[in-house]
């Protein structure tokens, strides 16, 4: 049976892929920062029939807790098949220069210390996999969201890097790219075009995992979207408003 | 514009959703109502000029004991993945309605009942403890035989936000139910064919609202001994936005329950068939209700005590012209109802829809409503839009002893338009 590390398994999508994963019977460790959820998180996958489940409540902002983390992790499970990160948090439009360096914190320096520190132990064991959502908001920048945009970004070119160092060591690197998802994340915002829940992105990624696939775009629409996008010319881009 | 199932009345209200159990109530002003899945037909789950509170994301396994079957999950979880969870594992849901697309906290508000209720009761006897949030932030845990349990069960979303339940399911072989069809051409044929059928465990009737002599089609089932998998549910067809209303004239509603009893005459009498097309036919059409058009439909659920009482309402829904798309008829049994406003009693249960056409059909819905509290019955609240505060009082007597557990912070256009003031 698979063992599964989720780090942010509170976000509304990692709690699907957990839900998948212990129907499945899988072998669970979960981390989130708020106990309470993490323990319903926790009770649901093993109602559902995950073989085991473990829980750890840690800030993910956290730094120094990481190499601890995947210690703990491989102390509980054994040395796990697949990593998923899925914590973030969306900042907006109007981000100044105060809160930008929190949000780049949550969503690429705090990734990008994880990665790393997972990376190193599956190119030693020359086994697993990565796996981290980023987002379409990564594949171009937009004034809609600029510092989420950056961060995404960041992590979108990490994961390829990774991808690169990590091939040669059977190790597969499997970058998320949702577009919008009905999640707590985005219940504020008024207008979500192509939205799907996100037990239809969890099952994406799964079906992903199977393929063995680097890139996942869900739904898919967004790749064809993300492709026009990019396409367009600055230009013409930076006279858009969307 | 929000509307609930009937896509009659509209509101305008705020919707917060909840993600957490373990979550305090979100902050707000006025009067709130926690909704599920917004499958009642009329106000019940409506807090027009206040706020709902949606409870799809709460929708987690707590646990589950595979020997006993008792399940503890969140209240928003839908009777639908209860189901899916439930039958791999041997096990089904103990009372389930007409769609399995509500929430386990809408089944307890509104104390459901199904084809079943003359062997189980209602779904409220199957909750073994539930949680319930209140608006001053207290939480309370309540069992069978607390005042608080007999006041949420049935108690219409107006006690707090239930957070969490725990469900008795009930062993099954399999996903299969061996289904008989038996077609009736008068009321007393019904009476017959249900007296006889005391050892099926689901039973119910549609009858053709058009047809002078009440006929119509007895459907009785019991659960196959015959274990498997169900299928996977396949994504139901949707009805799109703008369906044209004229597919509800009168002359096309006649020629569908014309075909409805050919088709019953012609199959054959006994099939087996798995628990979704048995109990929940229309979910194969999403969003079916928009064949109504933006005027929407308006229910009438009435228990009435006797045969005669029926025959009187359905030869008053004949004289009016208004014809009823579906129409059901069943039996209650006589185990008592947990909550202190379950509407399910001893007696006779019909349930009409009625196209929205206005003042005619309000008139009509008032009618029918006389004779329903002349007789000592009951209207459903799940189903109700226009009942009168005399009428609520008068087929409620537990109202008052009710009245004492209403939190103060929650409220619901149905409470605003039934409760005395
Ligand atoms: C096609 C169809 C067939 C049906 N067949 C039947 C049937 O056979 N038998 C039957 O009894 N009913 C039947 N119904 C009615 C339906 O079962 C009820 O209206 C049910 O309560 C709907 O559940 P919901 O989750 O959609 O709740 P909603 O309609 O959203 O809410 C219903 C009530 O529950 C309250 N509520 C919901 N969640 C909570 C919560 N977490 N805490 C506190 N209060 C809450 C709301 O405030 C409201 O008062 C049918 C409905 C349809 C559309
Ligand atoms: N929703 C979308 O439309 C969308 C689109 C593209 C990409 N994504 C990405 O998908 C991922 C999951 O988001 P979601 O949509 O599932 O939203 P979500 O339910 O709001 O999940 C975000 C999660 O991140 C956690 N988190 C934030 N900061 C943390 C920290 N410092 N330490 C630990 N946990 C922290 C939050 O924990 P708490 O529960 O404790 O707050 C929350 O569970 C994110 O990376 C997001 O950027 C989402």
């Amino acid at each position: 049976m698979k063992r599964v590390v989720v780090l942010g398994a509170t976000s509304a999508i990692a709690q699907h892929v957990a839900r998948l994963y212990a129907e499945q019977g899988a072998s669970l460790f979960l981390a989130a920062r708020n106990p309470e959820r993490l323990a319903a998180v926790a009770a649901d996958a093993r109602a559902r029939g995950a073989t085991q489940v473990e829980t750890a409540v840690l800030d993910l902002d956290d730094l120094r807790a990481h190499a601890g983390l995947f210690e703990a992790a491989d102390a509980a499970l054994g040395p796990p098949d697949v990593v998923l990160l899925a914590h973030g948090v969306l900042g907006s439009r109007e981000a100044g220069p105060e809160e930008a360096p929190a949000i780049l914190h949550t969503d690429l320096v705090s990734p990008t210390s994880l990665l790393l520190q997972a990376a190193r132990r599956m190119e030693a064991r020359r086994a697993g996999t990565l796996v981290a959502i980023s987002s379409v908001a990564g594949d171009r920048g937009r004034a809609a969201n600029p510092v989420y945009g950056a961060a995404k970004a960041g992590l979108t070119a990490l994961l390829s890097a990774l991808r690169q160092r990590l091939s040669p060591s059977g190790v597969s690197v499997l970058t998320v790219k949702p577009g919008f998802v009905d999640t707590p994340m985005t219940a504020h915002l008024p207008e979500m075009p192509f939205a799907v829940g996100p037990d239809r992105v969890a099952r994406d990624i799964l079906r992903a995992l199977e393929r063995g696939a680097d890139v996942v775009y869900t739904p898919l629409i967004w790749r064809l979207v993300m492709l026009v996008v990019r396409l367009l010319p600055e230009k013409l881009f930076k006279k858009l408003s969307f | 514009m929000f509307e609930s199932w009937g896509r009659y009345p509209k509101a305008t209200q705020r919707v917060l959703p909840l993600a957490w159990r373990s979550d305090a109530l979100p902050a707000r002003s006025g009067p709130v109502l926690a909704v599920g899945q917004g499958r009642s037909y009329g106000d019940v789950c409506l807090n027009d000029g206040g706020t709902v509170l949606t409870t799809g994301r709460l929708d987690r396994f707590i646990s589950f004991d595979e020997k006993s079957g008792v399940v503890r999950c969140e209240a928003g979880m839908t009777l639908a993945d209860l189901i899916s969870f439930a039958l791999p594992r041997g096990f089904f849901v103990p009372v389930v309605p007409g769609t399995q697309l509500v929430s386990v906290g809408g089944a307890i508000a509104n104390d459901i009942h199904g084809k079943n209720h003359g062997r189980a009761g209602t779904f409220g006897r199957h909750v073994r403890w539930l949680e319930l949030l209140r608006s001053d932030g207290e939480r309370k845990e309540c069992v069978p035989g607390d005042p608080l349990f007999a006041a949420t069960v049935a108690g219409l979303g107006l006690t707090g936000l239930i957070t969490a339940a725990e469900i008795q399911l009930v062993p099954v072989s399999g996903p299969f139910i061996i289904e008989q069809r038996v077609p009736f051409r008068t009321l007393d044929e019904f009476f017959d064919i249900d007296a006889g059928s005391r050892d099926f465990e689901y039973t119910v009737a549609w009858i053709d609202a058009f047809s002078r002599d009440v006929r119509g089609i007895y459907y009785r089932g019991d659960h196959s001994q015959r274990p498997g998998r169900a299928a996977p549910g396949k994504r139901p067809l949707e009805v799109p936005a703008d369906f044209p209303s004229f597919a509800l004239s009168g002359p096309a509603v006649r020629a569908f329950n014309a075909l409805v009893a050919l088709e019953a005459r012609l199959a054959k009498r006994q099939r087996e068939t798995n628990v979704r097309s048995f109990f929940f036919p229309l979910d194969r059409i999403g969003r079916w209700n928009r064949i109504y058009g933006q005027r929407g439909f308006l229910q009438f659920q009435c228990v009435v005590p006797s045969r005669d009482h029926v025959r009187d309402l359905l030869g008053r829904v004949r004289i009016s012209g208004q014809g009823s798309f579906l129409t059901v008829l069943k039996t209650f049994g006589d185990m008592p109802s947990p909550g202190l406003l379950s509407f399910p009693r001893p007696g006779i249960t019909l349930a009409l829809d009625f196209a929205n056409r206005g003042p005619d059909t309000l008139r009509l819905l008032g009618e029918l409503e006389e004779v329903v509290r002349a007789a000592g019955g009951a209207l459903y609240p799940a189903k109700d839009a226009t009942m009168s505060p005399r009428t609520f009082a008068a087929s409620y007597p537990r109202l008052a002893e009710f009245e004492r557990f209403v939190d103060p912070g929650f409220s619901s256009s149905f409470w605003r338009r039934v409760a005395r003031a």
